[in-house]
């Protein structure tokens, strides 16, 4: 299977901070890879450079390479990195649906890349919901505000929303945390049949879970890699001591 | 390990004396602002009849109504609304989501702080000087709305910039994370959220600019002017002013103390009716807009 994603070298400062060291690393197409690490290890500002979130942040340097099929991203003209983003979607920590009806918000992304067609939207935001196990609880509430589902269906109205445009690649920084385990089930489920049509990259602080929906894993440890590989093989037989450590939950 | 009962004891004597003087000032105050309200309501209520509200002042302004008053506050609290809210909002807008942390931002923020700070008889001259004089508008309900409307400035601005600072970044991130650019984020997602906060900081500033007299003296605020105004060029009437000006200067001070206190019941009622608009207003779109 060939990588989706690639970084070569890659070193990020946030002003002084040393986030991320000379990381280098391939995510493989069409599966998942989960990022693991205690908190403030860099694993989601590593996550954040698919798609160029961390450009947000004043006083942020970075260095090497972030090939995206072959091509560095951050290389490419600034009008290139909308195109960047709607080709990366991401969901988010804790559910963030837009105060809009649930329609709009998975809409959202159609509409701001200037898609008017009506008929289009409404059958991409039809199929989306699908996509994302969530059609049949709210298809007869489209109009109602998105604030009035559950927080997992918040979270997978957040990945329908993100679906929508399309992407090849999502991004999903600790999508479950903020949920009971029920809800938290749902989502795994859904990345699970995700993983056929898109490449998805998956912070998580937990372990079972990176276990469960993972292909490949990696360890981060304060902004480096300490390991990376076959899920199955970093959780039976690691090879570095530090990701026995955490994952045997003797630290972090 | 042993320690002094006696100093137990005197913690809690410390304490219920000092929460018995802070109780008793909060108290105080709360029964202050109900005999200001129970003041003016004994004196004016008896006064307010729908003539009262409708008619123009006749007899040297002992008799009749307030008509032309009422319409002339609307009137200027509109138009500084009409020029604050937009100008003020965009301000917001910049300071909170464009402009760079560091000493520029700094700046401005302290310059808004103080604009809220200077006394309002200071606006009333400066609006005199630039709009009345300058810009050649004359006393006119254009340049009082004007100099109400910077009076009012800083109020939005403050608002605006606190109701944008609370909206949660991953709302922007998620909206960029679309292909979203900052304008439509801001226009779309942003702005939606802090509407509830930032309508609630439009209507204190109604609140204020109502009441204030300084401002519009030297700017639009007729003495008498029994008729409604033709134009915004045209001056017109006031509440506080004409409260002012009946209970200062007119030719029968004392034979129009009633309906001095019938106009500060009006204004107070004006007052009360926008804050509790406010609270209202807010409850809704807060409804509308929360996060579970």
């Amino acid at each position: 299977m060939s990588n989706k994603i690639e970084t070569i070298d890659v070193n990020l400062h946030y002003g002084d901070f040393h986030a991320l060291k000379d990381i280098s690393l391939g995510i493989p197409e069409n599966s998942v890879t989960a990022l693991i690490g205690p908190s403030g290890c860099g694993k989601s500002t590593y996550l954040r450079l698919f798609n160029r979130m961390n450009d947000l942040i004043p006083e942020t340097r970075i260095t090497g390479k972030v090939l995206l099929d072959g091509e560095n991203i951050y290389k490419i003209k600034a009008t290139k990195i909308d195109a960047l983003r709607r080709n990366v979607g991401m969901v988010f920590q804790k559910p963030n649906p837009f105060p809009k009806s649930i329609f709009e918000n998975v809409a959202y992304g159609l509409r701001v890349n200037g898609i008017t067609d009506k008929s289009f939207i409404e059958g991409q935001v039809e199929k989306t919901l699908h996509q994302a196990a969530l059609w049949d609880e709210v298809k007869d509430k489209l109009k109602k505000s998105a604030f009035e589902l559950s927080g997992g269906q918040q979270q997978r109205l957040c990945i329908a929303r993100a679906l929508a445009i399309e992407p090849s690649i999502i991004l999903m920084d600790e999508p479950a945390s903020a949920l009971d385990p029920i809800s938290t089930g749902k989502i795994e489920d859904l990345i699970f049949e995700l993983k056929s049509e898109f490449t998805i990259v998956i912070v998580t602080h937990n372990m079972q879970q990176a276990g469960r929906v993972s292909d490949y894993t990696g360890f981060f440890y304060l902004g480096s890699l300490i390991e990376f590989g076959k899920t199955r093989k970093i959780f039976t037989n690691p090879s570095k001591q530090e990701t026995e450590n955490y994952i045997s939950g003797r630290f972090g | 390990m042993t320690f002094p009962e006696s100093n137990d004891r005197r913690k809690k004597i410390g304490q219920a004396v000092m929460f018995g003087v802070s109780k008793g000032i909060s108290y105080g105050i709360v029964a202050l602002l109900f005999l200001i309200l129970f003041f003016i309501i004994k004196q004016g209520i008896g006064v307010i009849s729908w003539e009262f509200l409708t008619a123009m002042p006749t007899d040297g302004m002992t008799k009749g109504g307030i008509y032309p008053a009422i319409i002339g506050t609307l009137y200027l609290v509109g138009g500084s609304m009409l020029f604050a809210f937009p100008v003020g909002v965009m301000a917001g807008i910049y300071v909170n989501e464009y402009a760079v942390s560091g000493p520029m931002k700094r700046f401005i923020n302290m310059m808004t702080n103080n604009l809220a700070g200077v006394p309002s008889i200071i606006f009333g001259l400066f609006g005199m000087a630039l709009f009345v004089n300058q810009m050649g508008f004359g006393a006119s309900i254009l340049a009082g709305s004007l100099t109400l409307g910077l009076l009012a400035l800083p109020i939005v601005i403050r608002t605006t910039e606190e109701s944008l600072k609370s909206v949660d970044d991953t709302f922007r991130q998620a909206s960029y994370a679309l292909g979203g650019s900052k304008l439509y984020t801001i226009r779309k997602v942003v702005l939606p959220i802090a509407l509830p906060n930032i309508l609630t900081g439009l209507i204190l500033a109604v609140g204020r600019v109502s009441g204030e007299t300084a401002p519009i003296l030297f700017t639009v605020a007729a003495y008498f002017l029994p008729r409604l105004p033709n134009s915004i060029m045209d001056q017109c009437m006031a509440l506080p002013y004409h409260l002012y000006v009946i209970s200062t200067s007119g030719t029968q001070i004392e034979a129009s103390r009633p309906i001095a206190y019938g106009t500060a019941f009006v204004l107070v009622a004006i007052v009360l009716i926008v804050n509790i608009l406010a609270a209202l207003l807010r409850n809704y779109f807060g409804k509308k807009v929360k996060m579970n």
